[in-house]
């Protein structure tokens, strides 16, 4: 079984980084051009992180997905699949080219995850899922002597199931270090703007007895360095405070006002991409 | 004035008093299973004493884990352990596990079959706690989840049994779970469970009793006075609800004139829809009495009363048995 090494690299490249994000976005275009539709808004939101992940934090092998001491990521929205699809097919778990099936029938690559699909760790999308089963993970593997760690990424809409916080207790509780919770906080949830103020988000994890961290979710430098502190196992499990902007990378779409899940007319999509890459010269 | 009753509140009042007994049949089949496999877990939520897992913690403490009043990521965790190699049992009480847990258990254990085996205490009317505590609907609930297997067991022996047939079963299962001191009504020497497959105790005639849990105990007591009274009674025991021994079900009931069906349940969703349907669907036309709980949410009180009240005791038995349709 090939892992990779137990550590990743010190210092990250920053702009190959950005060139992968870059390059999920127009993953995620792609995608949501076959439906006319998707959670387009928060995948390209949510896109720098799973570079950050994916390209370099992780400790895990595209040509071995089952190998036990892989470090684990748990999306939780499973809506945000269109995110996963993009990291994954950038990695190679599958071929760029059933990206355009997103959401057909029959197709491997659904609006929401199931399990079924290759590099998909567990069922995301019923929410206040994640949480509680990377607890379960990371006991497992402390009790298995593995290494290896659990990344959960959940959202601040879904911060109000209460079996986020009872996962979060319980990790607490048992000093579950090897454990990440990447809080994706963009603002929004089905209903319009976040329905409840879940603010203070960051007081709340440590409330709770994580090591918390509060960063902007759409600066490479600092997700990169935010991930980075979380290798550091002290007893305490960590959270990341994310904040980062639904649609991010295109203008035309970060401004608009509903933005949980985005329909596009056909005319849109050309505009849209030429937007993506304009901004993303920008940004490089 | 009438005599008040008095029992204990969580009631350990679930044997009928006849028989021998053993002590906690779940927790000691579980701690011997635990030397043989390392990959099982225990866990448990605020409810290791009163749901017999403590002879497991006491043999394994590594590998016991107690997550608090807290079902819904007791499920969780249970899902996740699962996935990381082991096999986790998790206790807590019918009603948490699923009324509270129900997404939990559907999603993250059953939809993916992992290996995660729930036992759940206080089946039933067996607490004098109210309808906060007692799982009348559980079997139901439950038996709608695709794939996960449903056990309700009738006695010490089958209880044992059944947590080993529990660790062999490589997906999810669901076994309620009769605690403290626990009647013997199988002689353990050669007792063989299988999944899936009903245990036919008593051949019939004029009647046919298809029962499961405790109330299989109840059946047979039942049966013993039926006969006295001149009517042939046989005793068809189903401890799965799911997989569902239909077939059994359907032999039995052509051996028989007529049917009674008793549960530790409602009367709907659990057994006795399950005969229905199985007899309806194979053409087999036989009147069908059902013993059982009726829906409502019953108070609290002393569990030999509500029994009474509610009519699952062995008398309420025999009174079916007796009526001609």
């Amino acid at each position: 079984m090939a892992l990779p090494a137990n550590h990743p690299p010190e210092s990250a490249d920053l702009r190959a980084l950005a060139a992968r994000a870059l390059s999920m976005r127009r993953h995620m275009l792609t995608m949501a051009r076959g439906p006319g539709q998707g959670y387009v808004g928060q995948g390209l939101g949510i896109a720098d992180v799973l570079a950050a992940l994916y390209f370099h934090e992780l400790r895990w092998d595209p040509g071995d997905l089952a190998a036990p001491d892989r470090d684990r990521f748990l999306l939780s929205t499973g809506h945000y699949s269109i995110a996963l699809w993009a990291a994954l097919a950038e990695a190679g778990v599958f071929p760029l080219s059933e990206l355009s099936t997103y959401g057909a029938d029959d197709s491997r690559l659904d609006m929401s995850t199931l399990d079924t699909t290759p590099g998909v760790e567990m069922i995301g999308g019923s929410l206040g899922h994640g949480l509680g089963q990377a607890v379960g993970m990371a006991l497992g593997l402390r009790l298995a002597g593995s290494p290896a760690r659990i990344f959960c990424e959940l959202s601040d809409g879904e911060m109000q199931e209460g079996a986020t916080w009872e996962a979060a207790m319980s990790a607490s509780h048992f000093g579950l270090d090897g454990m990440v919770a990447l809080i994706d906080c963009n603002g929004i949830q089905a209903d319009g703007a976040v329905v409840l103020d879940m603010e203070p988000v960051a007081e709340k994890w440590r409330a709770f007895g994580f090591s918390t961290a509060e960063i902007d979710g759409n600066d490479m430098a600092a997700v990169v360095a935010a991930l980075a502190r979380t290798r550091q196992r002290d007893g305490r499990p960590h959270a990341i405070v994310l904040r980062t902007r639904p649609g991010f990378g295109i203008p035309t779409l970060m401004a608009r006002e509903k933005a949980h899940f985005i329909r596009v007319d056909a005319g849109e999509w050309d505009a849209l991409a030429a937007e993506l890459e304009r901004e993303g010269v920008r940004n490089d | 004035m009438t005599e008040r009753i008095f029992t204990r509140a969580m009631g350990v009042d679930e044997v009928s008093g006849v028989r021998p007994t053993v002590e906690a049949p779940f927790g000691h089949a579980l701690a011997a299973l635990g030397a043989e496999r390392p990959e099982i877990v225990g866990m448990t939520a605020d409810l290791g004493k009163y749901t017999d897992i403590l002879p497991f913690r006491d043999a394994f403490p590594d590998r016991f884990f107690n997550m608090g009043m807290a079902e819904q990521n007791l499920v969780a965790a249970a899902a996740g352990f699962a996935r990381t190699g082991f096999m986790p049992f998790a206790t807590t009480y019918g009603v948490f596990a699923s009324r509270r847990a129900y997404d939990f258990v559907a999603i993250a254990v059953a939809h993916s079959s992992l290996p995660v085996k729930i036992v759940a205490g206080l089946p039933g009317l067996t607490t004098g706690y109210g309808g906060t505590h007692q799982a009348i609907e559980d079997l139901g609930l439950m038996s709608l989840i695709p794939g996960l297997v449903v056990i309700d067991p009738c006695d010490a022996t089958e209880i044992a049994a059944a947590t080993r047939a529990a660790a062999e079963h490589p997906g999810p299962v669901y076994l309620r779970l009769l605690r403290g001191k626990v009647p013997v009504v199988f002689q353990p020497e050669g007792f063989l469970f299988e999944i899936g497959k009903a245990r036919l105790l008593r051949e019939g005639g004029d009647v046919g009793i298809i029962a499961t849990g405790f109330m299989t105990e109840r059946a047979l007591d039942a049966a013993d006075r039926l006969d006295a009274l001149g009517l042939a009674a046989g005793v068809l025991h189903v401890p799965c609800l799911k997989p569902f021994d239909a077939e059994a079900v359907a032999d039995f009931a052509l051996r028989c004139d007529r049917i009674v069906t008793a549960e530790n349940h409602v009367m709907r969703g659990g057994l006795a829809s399950l005969v229905v349907e199985a007899l309806h669907e194979r053409g087999i036309q036989r009147s069908v009495r059902r013993i059982g709980l009726p829906d409502r949410f019953m108070e609290c009180g002393a569990v030999p009363t509500l029994q009474k009240r509610y009519r699952i005791t062995v008398d309420d038995i025999v009174a079916s048995a007796e009526e001609r349709a």
